[in-house]
């Protein structure tokens, strides 16, 4: 390999000079590889986009219907000037990937953003063997540990059970690309009707036309009756959270589903009743082990506790550094917001 | 322990007032009498006294967790939270410990004449078998900083409600100087002994903020106005020959103002007087900066006392001749109070805080402006036919305090808070400019007045514009300009600025100036020249 760089780092995003194309490019270029479909990883404006599959409709509904947008299947291989280009399951949301690149025999992986444990609603992450990793570092603290997911629903369940016995509905916050699926995949529906903000409601009928599988729902709307909203669990993003929307679902619960709720402060915060520590990010384990199973020497960490954990991978050998990128990086809470005020204009 | 943690993460769980109390309820109704006790002693804010400091409990809980100091140290910033930082680390409980609250409020009370290696082995192994929750529950008794999102009001509701009492005298019985440890339960709420009960003060009657000026409390003569001190509000109780003295922060501090024993033999009468304590040197009131030299020390120097003495400014009369008449009329109430002091043959301990005459708002108006020169913060506007009630309530006592004064500082520094405030950077210290060095001067640190949308602006800001990090501390590119209002200023040798500002805060963000646009250096020293002391 030459002395440059397969991938580098520059004022619109992460750059393969051999393949001159962008991996989630954060201003217009002319193309575009994307990871994944979420607002600060898809942007607006580029000429050229290649991704999964399942993230076609999503992508349209988001970017415009008539993006110039091809798509690929996990593992299928394309070839730019030399560079073979492949996408693997991230695990993060559903058409969610790691890119990989090869270029004479040196492998690059920018991973996006990943978990490691497994969901309903998307394939699960695949370790690639490579030289260089780019990981995400959302929730690189040894603070965040998640529980096994099956306690979690098992407690949003008896929550949303609880409120409908006593006459309450239970209105359930998380994104509305990913989170929102994850959760209609998760709860128990035989609980009771399970109704979903416009927002959620799109995204989800985008999914299902590039072939996720969903329980049955109902889209949360002016017309809807309040005798058949009451004891029932509405699905939002979080930037519907003390709205005057709010008020047709009256007497409710509130609760928000995300990592951050692990801690107290930021449960504090939103001043929701209820928070349920549920993330697609990896929490401290999955990134030490995701890094590890591939193998990398070199490990670039963005977006996240970018400082911190590349200094505890360099305790553990690693030649780590981060980079700066505008994903979220310590942004992670703004980017939350970002994540809503883009679900907010699809009202 | 379980059932106490537990409580905690469902009070945690709710900010419904109602349904907190249901939950105190059911907790009253549950627990054994022991834990109950400790229980009410930990929410009307009895700690107790830390066994271990924390940067031991740093270290053990980085050595369970398997972590280096750094990473534990970069954690707890994001955390905020020394306890639950500890909680959130360590690694999964081994076993299930089963003891209520009692066992481990001993358990802490044993610790402190253990050596450091013995600590550490019985704290190591109380951690094993608790869960996330009790873990973090235990580690807030430990390091004395537990507190819950409960008021004191609604505490004593609830007991009134499960005991069937008058929450009144549930209040008066809470607030007093008893032990969990040597209390009994039914002597809490059982019948009046009166022997140990001499000491208890009556709950402090608070005023509401007036915030458009007084013409809307109707006619001036139906209200007496007094001058609002800058002291520390202070029960004094004189019953059957002993002195108390209790600060509203309900903490008996009789030992810390040892000047004002001799009251005792210059009170005419039982009495208990409601006032404000302040340092008062050659007849003028010093500054709040002053009695600060005193508020934590145990033992007080003959330097101190010659420096800095102390005495009661009294307003109000509560217990005369050992009955209470606090359902009298104010106007009443100072009448008896003016005779008791009159009677009193200590001028320089106790003395009568004036009433201020007028007969018209305006009036009032001029004598509020004059506050600041006698040390006041203001006015207080009690009516003249009110009782002394309980708690703040809104009608018939308003506080009407002077306009704070104000400087347009450039923020330069900025930290992360806590608690809610959490991997947020709330924290923010501002700067003026020093002409002659062309340079910013930091002069205030600020934590509060903005609004949460506010703050999530700054802190993206911060987080895009740090120059250098100092450990928790950025340094931010000299932009923002916020105006920072504070009460009171006073020269400081300790301050880079010269000058040290009481009660600073953030008034506004102006969004509309400019760093170069910012108060100086000169406008502090003006400021201090006019109203320093």
């Amino acid at each position: 390999m030459s002395n440059k760089n397969l991938l580098e780092i520059n004022d619109c995003g992460i750059y393969c000079p051999q393949a001159d194309v962008y991996i989630d490019p954060w201003k217009p270029v002319a193309r575009a590889l994307i990871t994944h479909a979420h607002g600060d990883h898809a942007r607006m404006g580029n000429k050229f986009y290649l991704a999964h599959r399942q993230s076609e409709q999503v992508l349209r509904l988001r970017l415009g219907q008539d993006i110039n947008l091809q798509t690929v299947a996990y593992g299928e291989n394309i070839n730019i000037n030399g560079v073979h280009i492949s996408f693997h399951p991230a695990g993060h949301i559903t058409g969610s990937a790691q890119i990989r690149l090869e270029y004479e025999g040196e492998v690059w992986v920018t991973s996006g953003d990943y978990k490691t444990e497994t969901d309903k609603t998307c394939t699960p992450f695949e370790p690639v063997p490579c030289h260089t990793f780019i990981t995400e570092s959302t929730f690189g603290l040894p603070i965040y540990n998640w529980r096994p997911q099956q306690e979690i629903f098992q407690e949003i369940n008896e929550w949303w059970q609880q409120n409908r016995e006593q006459g309450l509905t239970s209105l359930l916050c998380g994104y509305s690309l990913g989170k929102a699926q994850r959760l209609l995949a998760n709860v128990d529906e035989r609980i009771g009707p399970i109704l979903l903000h416009g927002a959620v409601y799109n995204v989800c009928e985008a999914l299902k036309k590039d072939g996720l599988q969903l329980p049955p729902y109902e889209r949360l709307s002016r017309e809807t009756e309040k005798s058949s909203i009451s004891g029932s669990l509405v699905i939002a993003p979080p930037s519907a959270l003390n709205t005057p929307w709010m008020n047709k679902l009256k007497p409710l619960r509130t609760a928000i589903a995300s990592g951050w709720m692990n801690l107290r402060g930021a449960k504090r915060r939103r001043a929701v009743d209820r928070g349920f520590v549920l993330s697609d990010h990896a929490d401290w384990q999955g990134l030490n082990t995701a890094i590890k199973q591939t193998g990398a020497e070199r490990v670039l960490v963005t977006h996240g506790y970018t400082a911190g954990f590349s200094r505890w991978l360099q305790t553990l050998g690693y030649d780590a550094r981060e980079v700066h990128t505008l994903y979220s990086g310590e942004l992670g809470e703004i980017n939350e917001e970002a994540e809503e005020i883009s679900s907010e204009t699809e009202l | 322990m379980r059932q106490f943690a537990h409580l905690f993460a469902q009070l945690d769980q709710t900010n419904k007032t109602n349904e907190k109390l249901f939950i105190l309820k059911e907790y009253l109704a549950a627990a054994p009498p022991k834990d109950i006790l400790w229980a009410l002693a930990l929410f009307t804010g009895k700690r107790p006294r830390r066994p271990v400091n924390s940067t031991l409990l740093r270290h053990w809980a980085a050595e369970a967790a398997n972590l280096p100091l750094w990473l534990f140290e970069e954690s707890y910033h994001v955390v905020g939270d020394l306890s639950e930082t500890i909680a959130l680390l360590l690694p999964p409980p081994q076993h299930q410990h089963d003891q209520p609250l009692a066992y481990w409020m001993d358990f802490l009370r044993n610790l402190h004449p253990l050596e450091e290696a013995d600590k550490k082995a019985a704290i190591l192994e109380a951690w094993d078998g608790m869960d996330k929750v009790e873990r973090f529950v235990f580690n807030k008794l430990m390091s004395g900083s537990f507190r819950i999102g409960i008021s004191q009001n609604l505490m004593v509701r609830a007991v009134a409600e499960v005991q069937e009492m008058d929450p009144a005298v549930a209040a008066h019985r809470l607030m007093g100087n008893w032990d969990p440890l040597t209390t009994d339960y039914d002597a809490l709420f059982g019948e009046e002994d009166a022997g140990d009960r001499l000491s208890r003060p009556y709950p402090f009657y608070l005023a509401h903020a007036l915030e458009t000026g007084p013409h809307s409390l109707g006619d001036p003569h139906e209200w007496q106005a007094e001058w609002k001190w800058d002291g520390i509000r202070s029960q004094l109780i004189y019953r059957q020959g002993e002195l108390y003295i209790w600060s509203r922060g309900e903490e008996l501090v009789t030992d810390k103002y040892p000047e004002l024993l001799s009251l005792q033999e210059h009170l005419p009468y039982d009495c208990v007087i409601d006032g404000e304590l302040l340092p008062v040197k050659e007849g003028t009131v010093m500054p709040f900066a002053a009695l600060q030299t005193r508020i934590g020390r145990k033992i007080v120097s003959r330097k101190q006392l010659s420096e800095t003495p102390v005495r009661i400014y009294a307003y109000d009369l509560l217990e005369l001749k050992g009955e209470d008449i606090r359902q009298w009329p104010l106007e009443q109430r100072r009448q008896a109070l003016e005779q008791l002091v009159q009677q009193t043959t200590a001028p320089t301990l106790l003395e009568l805080s004036a009433v201020v005459d007028f007969n018209a708002w305006e009036e009032l108006q001029e004598a509020r402006n004059s506050s600041r020169s006698l040390m006041a913060e203001g006015l207080m506007l009690k009516k003249k036919d009110s009782a002394y009630g309980v708690g703040r309530k809104r009608g018939d006592w308003w506080k009407w305090k002077i306009d704070p004064l104000t400087i347009d500082g450039v923020l330069v520094y900025a930290q992360k808070g806590s608690g809610r405030r959490a991997d947020l950077y709330t924290d923010y210290t501002f700067a003026v400019w020093d002409e002659e060095e062309k340079q910013l001067v930091p002069f205030a640190k600020a934590y509060s007045g903005l609004s949460d949308a506010e703050i999530r602006r700054v802190d993206n800001f911060v987080k895009r514009n740090t120059r250098e990090r100092f450990g928790p501390v950025r340094t931010v590119s000299p932009e923002l300009v916020f105006e920072i209002a504070f009460e009171g200023i006073q020269k400081s040798s300790r301050h880079k600025s010269g000058v040290a500002i009481r009660f600073p805060r953030i008034l506004r963000w102006r969004l509309d100036k400019k760093a170069q646009d910012a108060n100086t250096l000169r406008d502090l020293q003006d400021m201090l020249n006019i109203y320093g002391s």
